[in-house]
């Protein structure tokens, strides 16, 4: 897929602006009722596959209980993390003014402290999308996902640390906030956080008693199977997760900017960044709902505010807009999508082919017009 | 709702706190354990319970519509019968009613007509053009239908001893709170002496007319004058005057009394207190008195510090501004009355817009609807 970028003059990034904020504002318009029937829907049938999911576990010395006790349970936990956690999260359901969907106060089935990924998500990742050195989703401050990240020795674990990141999920994000890697650079000490670990010390403890200690407890005889049967359903959540969080930014062909790039944005360069810094996911209905609609990451990047179960219909909106403008629209199957990041894992694991600029990565990174329009470099 | 003064009187603990026995008590009891706690984390057992059985929630009092009829072509009357975490309130308070409507959660303030000593909660809801909720409820309002309460509030209650006599006054749908008084009293067996004064536009428009009437004529010591300003006369004519008082009452000067109507009402009432020298009587009107503020000489800069946004002080009320600053904060009514936009001041002076009091108390809550910025001031949105 060809995806270079235009080259758009400040006028056209200007109208392009606009064109996306009347977008957002008919939509803005028309939020109401079917909003709350939709997120009240999604939110009863999480509480049902959860209550089920634990019930069948009880009973989960009969394998296919299990069996269907960790699916339901597992549905449970990614409907709550994906399209209800993350999305309430963003203030999408703000406008119910319903205090048990306030953005602001809701808490989720996971790890991380909601309080905290109000922070790291909401603001730093959504305010400085792909921006190098300032959006800590790039590699969560493990991995090397970006060609302008110096290659060290390090990296040569650029697999096994995706690997482990995938699989431990929950605690990833738990920590993300922490910025692990500036405590390991002594930029700061654990001290500075303490605020911070004993909010995830409290949530951690939560969740540990609730699904590893209480629930196995009270199951009696069946201890051994729900605890294995909570601990795979995390693991399924915490996988599926990665998957769709990792298809969102990585894939081949979205772009990377330069902090200088980014600085003194316009509305319209900013949705431009949004755009280009996003890839999507082609799917069924009930694919993007268990994604969280995040399979609508580019329109998601756009209003991050806007109700997910919108981003559907205004893709098509979106797409005919960017087409216009001669925008590229990073988008495939998941298989295709989550291939190519897992490629691009690889690859960045080892160190940059020699003769082709050392740390700055094999091709230029590619970047937010400038006043001075230029042309974007292609990925295939 | 809104208290124009504030009545002198000070404990407004309820004086009836409703036992609700349970039938179920030992499912109440497992629902309420930290076991159960733990288990529903971090959701809370709330989330699961109420998608089965909306009023058996903790955490929050909800009441189930029990009757629905309409007094008048503009007015619906709910029997509301609230779950059991409320604990009552006093005559002549208000509760925060929440519908919600077109997917959103609205709230307005009512004040519930009934006797405090009973367990059912009524309220006339009076329909305004411009009135979302009003109008929702008219419309819609059906036994069975589920409502959230908040409340009560309002310093706006008969005095914890009772007085010699007693005086009501009420303007159209302000007959509410003045009727929870009258119907608490009686409910008490009230001996002392009570007048009420009760206008409303006309006959067809009158609350609680009727009922008025046969408390009256069941009651030596009660004494009902009623008025209606836009049709023919009743017991009285016109509106308020002095000499309406002498219909009702033996003595107004010592009378505790109690006026709830419109703000054309309250002043006429304060008026005739005033040439007697006499302290204002209780009052709540339901219509704000207007907000009084001055865009042209604001100055200094408006700070939001929680998203790090500011803007030049417009002298528009606080909540304007952060809307124009492209913030969303929660509100409710916008006139002061339903504390839901209550938020952190930071630093700054602020005035009230409707009580014109001037605050510079660094760190507090403040309702911004209803505060407008004296220089600079910083908040916590």
């Amino acid at each position: 897929m060809s995806t270079s970028a235009p080259s758009l003059t400040p006028e056209q990034l200007e109208a392009f602006g606009q064109e996306l904020d009347a977008i957002r504002a008919s939509v803005v318009a028309d939020l109401g009722e079917r909003d709350a029937e939709y997120i009240n829907t999604v939110i009863r049938a999480q509480r049902a596959l959860e209550v089920a999911g634990r019930g069948l576990l009880f009973v989960g010395f009969l394998p296919p209980a299990w069996i269907g006790g960790v699916a339901a349970l597992s549905l449970s936990k990614i409907l709550d993390n994906m399209e209800i956690g993350h999305n309430v999260m963003h203030g999408q359901y703000d406008f119910m003014k319903d205090p048990r969907l306030d953005g602001k106060t809701f808490e989720w089935d996971t790890a991380c402290p909601a309080e905290q990924w109000r922070h790291s998500h909401n603001y730093m990742h959504h305010t400085h999308t792909n921006v190098v050195g300032k959006d800590r989703d790039i590699g969560y401050g493990i991995l090397r996902m970006s060609e302008d990240e110096p290659w060290r020795p390090y990296y040569l674990g650029n697999p096994l640390y995706a690997t482990l990141l995938a699989v431990l999920f929950q605690y990833g994000v738990a920590v993300h906030d922490l910025e692990t890697e500036r405590i390991a650079a002594g930029e700061l000490t654990l001290s500075d956080k303490r605020g911070m670990l004993e909010d995830i010390w409290r949530k951690v403890r939560g969740q540990t008693l609730k699904d590893y200690v209480l629930f196995p407890l009270l199951s009696g005889p069946s201890f051994p199977f729900v605890l294995a049967g909570n601990a795979t359903a995390n693991l399924t959540r915490n996988l599926w997760a990665f998957t769709i969080i990792f298809c969102g930014h990585f894939p081949e062909g979205t772009h990377e900017f330069t902090e200088e790039e980014a600085a003194n944005e316009t509305r319209g360069e900013w949705y431009y960044r949004q755009l280009l810094g996003s890839a999507n996911l082609t799917g069924g209905k009930l694919f993007h709902i268990l994604a969280g609609n995040l399979s609508f990451q580019i329109e998601h990047h756009l209003f991050p505010d806007l109700p997910a179960h919108r981003y559907a219909e205004i893709s098509e909106q979106i797409n005919e807009l960017r087409k216009r403008y001669g925008i590229p629209y990073n988008t495939g199957p998941l298989t295709k999508q989550f291939g190519s990041v897992v490629r691009k894992i690889v690859k960045l694991a080892l160190p940059p082919l020699p003769g082709r600029g050392g740390g700055s990565g094999a091709e230029e990174p590619a970047s937010a017009p400038e006043t001075q329009p230029k042309e974007l470099p292609t990925a295939a | 709702m809104y208290s124009v003064h504030t009545c002198t009187l000070t404990d407004q603990e309820p004086r009836t706190l409703p036992t609700t026995t349970s039938p179920r008590g030992l499912g109440r009891r497992i629902l309420r354990s930290n076991l159960l706690e733990a288990l529903a984390y971090p959701h809370g057992v709330d989330r699961y319970v109420e998608l089965v059985r909306p009023l058996l929630v903790k955490g929050e009092v909800r009441a189930e519509v029990t009757a629905a009829r309409r007094q008048t072509a503009k007015s619906v009357t709910l029997t509301l019968r609230p779950n059991e975490n409320w604990r009552g309130l006093r005559a002549g308070q208000f509760v925060g009613l929440s519908v919600e409507i077109d997917g959103v959660r609205e709230t307005r303030p009512y004040s519930p007509a009934g006797s405090e000593h009973e367990d059912t909660l009524e309220l006339t809801v009076s329909t305004h053009p411009e009135g979302k909720v009003s109008r929702y409820l008219r419309d819609h309002a059906r036994p069975g239908m589920l409502v959230g309460l908040t409340g009560p509030e309002g310093e706006f209650v008969l005095p914890e001893e009772p007085p010699e006599r007693v005086l009501l006054i009420s303007g159209g749908s302000g007959v509410t709170p003045v009727m929870a008084m009258l119907r608490t009293l009686v409910a008490e067996g009230y001996a002392g002496e009570i007048g009420f004064l009760n206008y409303a536009r006309s006959p067809e428009l009158a609350l609680y007319g009727a009922e008025l009437d046969r408390l009256a004529g069941a009651r030596g010591s009660l004494r009902v004058a009623r008025g209606f300003t836009r049709a023919r006369r009743h017991s009285l004519t016109g509106r308020f005057c002095r000499e309406h008082l002498r219909a009702v009452i033996s003595e107004h000067a010592d009378a505790a009394t109690f006026v709830c109507g419109p703000p054309a009402l309250i002043d006429a009432v304060g008026a005739v207190w005033a040439q007697d020298g006499l302290p204002g009587p209780a009052v709540e009107t339901f219509t704000p008195p207007p907000m009084r503020f001055d865009t042209g000489g604001a100055e200094g800069t408006v700070s939001f510090a929680a998203s790090g946004r500011e803007a030049a002080n417009s002298g528009l009320p606080l909540l304007e501004q952060a809307e124009d600053a492209g913030l969303t904060p929660d509100h409710g009514c916008r006139m002061g009355i339903c504390n839901t936009c209550t938020c952190r001041k930071r630093a700054g002076t602020v005035r009230n817009v409707i009580t014109g009091e001037v605050s510079s108390a660094g760190d507090e809550q403040i309702r911004i609807c209803v505060s407008v910025a004296l220089g600079d001031v910083a908040l916590d949105l």
